[in-house]
């Protein structure tokens, strides 16, 4: 394309014309690309606060005793508002301490349970096992179970944020 | 290297060969700034199809859940706002610049023997870009696109003979549902692009096999298409895409409220580009009303399309065809003429009426019908019910109970259900009068279009309601225009004050407002934190 001879007068104007082309081409996708990027690559961020959720009355859990409680959660889905039932592995330590584990197990995602013989919470996917405090004793689990933050009022549990395992004490 | 790459390439694929061909096609040497538009309008189609694939992203394609994605594109994806703007903005963008185009080639004549075929792929290809625009008025979901598109499928049921064909195929019988908005959307991201891409490939093999049409009298040498034309090409494009640019970002797209089938007060208006023919439609009436919905129309797509057959001179030179000059700016002066009047009889819209970006279905609920939603809940109605998609089999869908059924039968058959239908298996519902009342007014106000939405409102805003009516607030306080109006509105009490002041407010009230008249109301705490959250919901 490049082969024909030119005056000078004509080459400078066929070096502007392709300067132009090719620089506003640029431009324009540069303009198109930012954006499209942002929008494909960017996901939005959570917007709504974390709410208490009302789980239930603990008056008669026992100390030690870990109980699988199921309440109802508000979570956003996308542009839906979803009511969805879920659980918490309740586990009174003393008469003032009580706390509430997410009931996934923190290595896949499986549910775990409370295995009454050995007292300790067992996952049935890959065997990994937690103490009642939520520590990792064996298997592939990588941190100890997630909590929810707890609030007491009377006797009434609710449940808050999750706090991932292993950061807390 | 680079070279030798591209070589490579071409010795394989033919690719740099074919690209060179196009670029280097012979033109006219009169050809320029008039002939732009063509070129416009296909990079205007192509973004249009790049923004359409980047909304398909985050758009669910269903009435109602339609507008809620929408919205969320709208308020909280990165950058969506951006990518909606240009995807609406641009639809009016392709319509002008198809208008230019067009206008292009009556002038030039450049309909003329030997290029008719040319000519009517390109009025087949405004025809699509029309329905383009006609199915995608629906997919926002919102009080516009859902009455827009009513008034369309009436002018389709109105069709001599086919009418009621067109309505069953549209499945348009009784106002927009899902079947009608399925429909729209399949046109509108499948078979529209398909024939739209079909149809521009025939339109311009037709142009590059007859050629660019030649100003009247031009017989300098031919020059190439590259890079002066293509030049003059990209710079029409880069103005058409920075106004468009400009719009997006300072121009919000519309989003109106969520749909409303019931609401009649909603007075439509198609996009402007189809202003002149609803126009026109008023100056019809009766009998001659198909006059102006489909014989006009039919007439002008028709003359449109066999213009080139009706104009047959050879003679191309402008200032010799007086007659088709005054037939395009008499066209172009009654549709500027018509959409004149239809933008001036548009009323302005009501304060608070227009865009609404955050209202919810459900906050435009009465408090009586949004107690009865969590009484609703409570009595766990959907074990047994379907509403819609969702609920239990064992019992009628609630969506497809007979509409015209008043509050006193419906708390009738609540309280005692085998005496008012035998046979039936429902059990009583063992509330008190008020509950049931409110329980029947939230069911009659449940409907296909606002279902979804309203069994998503948040727990503390129902119970909050039923804290509202159990105490009787509405005897002082107006609500979604219900109750009686001794004491302020509450609808957007939000905005004013805050929960703490609410909270003390009650409990004290001639504290916080003098003069008031409102006795305190010491309520246990989980009442007054629903009632507090469900009057600072309200909008």
């Amino acid at each position: 394309m490049n082969t024909l001879p030119d005056t000078s007068e004509q080459s400078s104007r066929r070096r502007f014309y392709l300067a132009g082309i090719y620089g506003l081409w640029a431009l324009m996708g540069a303009a198109l690309a930012f954006p499209a990027a942002l929008y494909l690559l960017i996901p939005p961020r959570r917007t709504r606060k974390e709410e208490w959720m009302e789980v239930g009355d603990i008056g008669a859990l026992a100390v030690g005793q870990p109980e699988e409680m199921s309440f109802q959660r508000v979570r956003k889905d996308g542009w839906k508002l979803i009511t969805e039932k879920t659980t918490a592995w309740v586990l009174r330590r003393s008469e003032s301490e009580l706390v509430a584990f997410t009931p996934v197990c923190t290595h896949l995602g499986c549910a775990y349970h409370w295995d009454e013989k050995n007292g300790n919470f067992l996952c049935p996917c890959h065997m990994s096992a937690f103490s009642s405090d939520g520590k990792v004793l064996s298997g592939p689990a990588p941190r100890a179970l997630d909590r929810y933050l707890v609030k007491i009022e009377g006797t009434r549990l609710f449940v808050g944020g999750v706090q991932p395992g292993g950061q807390v004490s | 290297m680079v070279r030798r790459i591209l070589n490579w390439l071409d010795h394989r694929t033919g690719l740099e060969t074919a690209v060179k061909e196009f670029m280097l096609e012979e033109i006219p040497a009169s050809s320029g700034w008039p002939q732009v538009f063509g070129s416009m309008a296909l990079f205007f189609f192509l973004l249009q199809a790049v923004t359409g694939l980047l909304l398909s992203f985050n758009y669910a394609p269903t009435p109602g859940e339609a507008y809620k994605s929408l919205r969320f594109i709208m308020t909280e994806v990165t950058g969506g706002r951006i990518i909606r703007g240009l995807h609406h903005w641009g639809a009016s963008m392709m319509i002008v610049v198809v208008a230019l185009h067009m206008a292009q080639a009556v002038i030039w004549g450049a309909y003329k023997k030997p290029r008719e075929a040319t000519w009517m792929a390109g009025v087949i290809l405004l025809l699509i870009t029309l329905g383009f625009g006609l199915t995608g008025y629906l997919l926002p979901w919102d009080n516009r696109a859902y009455w827009g598109t009513v008034v369309a499928t009436q002018i389709a049921a109105k069709s001599p003979g086919i009418g009621d064909y067109l309505t069953r195929l549209l499945a348009s019988a009784d106002g927009i549902g899902v079947v009608t908005f399925a429909r729209f959307y399949a046109l509108h991201v499948m078979l529209l692009p398909a024939a739209m891409l079909g149809m521009t490939f025939l339109h311009v093999v037709l142009v590059r096999r007859h050629g660019v049409t030649p100003k009247p009298g031009d017989t300098a040498p031919k020059k190439k298409f590259y890079p002066g034309q293509v030049f003059q090409d990209t710079v029409a494009i880069f103005v058409g895409f920075c106004i468009l640019m400009v719009l997006a970002v300072t121009v919000h797209a519309p989003l109106e409220k969520l749909a409303d089938p019931t609401d009649i007060s909603y007075i439509p208006r198609p996009e402007w580009y189809f202003l002149w023919l609803f126009q026109m439609l008023k100056l019809f009436e009766g009998p001659m009303e198909v006059v102006g919905t489909h014989i006009i129309p039919g007439l002008a797509v028709g003359l449109l399309m066999l213009l080139p057959f009706i104009d047959r001179k050879k003679v191309t030179r402008l200032s010799d065809r007086k007659m088709a000059v005054a037939i395009l700016l008499l066209v172009a002066t009654g549709l500027g003429g018509l959409t004149t009047a239809a933008i001036r009889s548009t009323p302005a819209p009501a304060a608070g009426g227009g865009a609404d970006l955050d209202a919810a279905a459900w906050q435009t609920l009465e408090p009586s019908e949004m107690a009865g939603l969590s009484h609703f809940r409570k009595q766990n109605c959907m074990t047994c019910h379907a509403v819609g998609s969702r609920g239990g089999k064992l019992g009628p869908d609630l969506l497809q109970l007979p509409r015209q059924r008043s509050i006193g039968e419906l708390v009738e058959f609540f309280r005692n259900p085998q005496q008012t239908r035998p046979g039936t298996n429902m059990p009583p519902v063992t509330l008190a009068s008020r509950q049931l009342n409110d329980l029947a007014a939230f069911v009659l106000r449940l409907d296909a279009a606002n279902a979804e939405a309203l069994l998503e409102t948040p727990k503390v805003v129902a119970e909050g309601a039923v804290v509202y009516q159990d105490n009787r607030c509405n005897l002082c306080h107006v609500v979604n225009g219900a109750g009686k109006k001794l004491g302020p509105s509450l609808n957007g009490v939000g905005r004013k004050r805050t929960r703490a002041w609410l909270l003390e407010h009650f409990v004290n009230p001639q504290k916080l407002s003098p003069g008031s008249t409102m006795p305190p109301y010491r309520l246990p705490e989980k009442e007054l934190a629903n009632l507090t959250g469900y009057l600072l919901a309200l909008e």
